[in-house]
């Protein structure tokens, strides 16, 4: 039987190689850790619980290590109704997160200030952060959380890493200032 | 009836201040006149009537009508199994009554949630600050003349708030033969 032949790849000469490019790179380990920071904030945060539990299951994502410190955190999940009193402290947390960073707003609460058409919720979350993605329900079911998990990574996966950081833009001489 | 007699043992000993006991629908109510008097009848009520629990202090806005304001207490004896409540009127002049701190504890953040939503002080408080809106907060929102979407408000670096769209609301649930009927829709005086 032959077992060399003398064209094509060779894994006992090459070893295992996978060529990409290091944004492709990049962006694949970005999507695949994405470290929640779950913002339990009302009854959103239940169903943000069964998520993370085994018949959901984030972590088949990567994402099951919640993050409660905001500076290890990546995804910002807003689960719950966002009072005024609130806002102040919700807008501290996600200025805490470190670049590169996503916001997704659970729920009806989160995202409009649902049913809460009060003196006391703040109307929506993206009146005080960048949101990626909404999440309709009340509350919303594990598996549209999971959607949206799937969604960010898409989005991640589509971001630019290293061609967009200043130093390269130097070297290759096409930085503008 | 057990409440019927240590209400009539609380009018007996304030006379003129209380009004005859009222029963409705097996619960018994006390008038006190004098919102000023309510610390010695409270605690009248725990020491020599029983009533050993306090459930609840809540407040009345009759919007329009003098005097403005109603306080109500709840009161339960666990021993005896009895329930009583106080009520008492008080002037939006006044808009002051005194603490029952000294009675029954759990007081405190009763006395608090009607001072945050409603305005009223509590004399004798040792620690009257508002307890679910934040400091500096210069509205009562549970007021009849505040609006239901709330007023605009912005302390920087604090909290601020903006008046909620209501859309022509508020939705109301009415009784109704299936889900759509019920449904919370506008409904006005006229529809």
């Amino acid at each position: 039987m032959q077992t060399k032949s003398e064209f094509g790849y060779d894994s006992k000469i090459e070893g295992d190689v996978v060529i990409t490019t290091v944004d492709a790179a990049l962006s694949w380990f970005r999507a695949n850790s994405v470290w929640p920071m779950p913002m339990g904030l009302a009854c959103c945060a239940i169903e943000l619980m069964a998520v993370g539990a085994s018949r959901f299951d984030i972590s088949r994502f990567g994402s099951e290590v919640m993050r409660f410190s905001p500076r290890q955190a990546d995804c910002m999940i807003v689960a719950g109704t966002v009072t005024y009193k609130m806002a102040p402290v919700l807008k501290r947390v996600y200025d805490q997160m470190p670049e590169p960073k996503w916001v997704i707003a659970m729920g009806a609460c989160a995202s409009t200030g649902g049913m809460y058409r009060s003196y006391a919720v703040l109307q929506g979350v993206d009146n005080i952060v960048p949101v990626d993605i909404y999440i309709s329900g009340c509350p919303p079911r594990p598996e549209a959380v999971l959607d949206a998990l799937i969604k960010i990574q898409n989005k991640i996966s589509k971001q630019p890493v290293i061609s967009k950081m200043n130093i390269v833009n130097q070297l290759t001489g096409s930085a503008k200032s | 009836m057990a409440a019927l007699a240590s209400a009539q043992k609380i009018k007996a000993k304030f006379g003129d201040l209380i009004s005859e006991p009222v029963e409705f629908r097996g619960e018994i109510s006390l008038t006190l006149a004098d919102a000023q008097q309510i610390f010695e009848v409270c605690s009248f009520a725990k020491h020599q009537a029983g009533f050993d629990y306090l459930v609840d202090i809540t407040s009345i806005d009759n919007y329009g009508e003098d005097p403005r304001w109603a306080v109500v207490y709840h009161l339960r004896s666990v021993k005896n199994g009895e329930e009583l409540r106080i009520t008492t009127p008080l002037s939006e002049e006044k808009s002051e009554l005194p603490s029952v701190l000294g009675v029954w504890r759990t007081a405190n953040w009763h006395e608090r949630e009607i001072y945050d939503m409603m305005g009223i002080r509590f004399a004798g408080h040792p620690d009257l600050r508002r307890i679910l809106m934040w400091e500096g907060y210069p509205y009562y929102p549970l007021r009849k003349d505040f609006p239901l979407a709330g007023k605009p408000t912005d302390l920087p670096g604090l909290a601020f708030t903006r008046p909620a769209p209501l859309e022509g609301g508020p939705f109301v649930t009415a009784p109704g033969r299936d889900a759509i009927e019920r449904e919370p829709r506008v409904r006005t005086p006229e529809n």
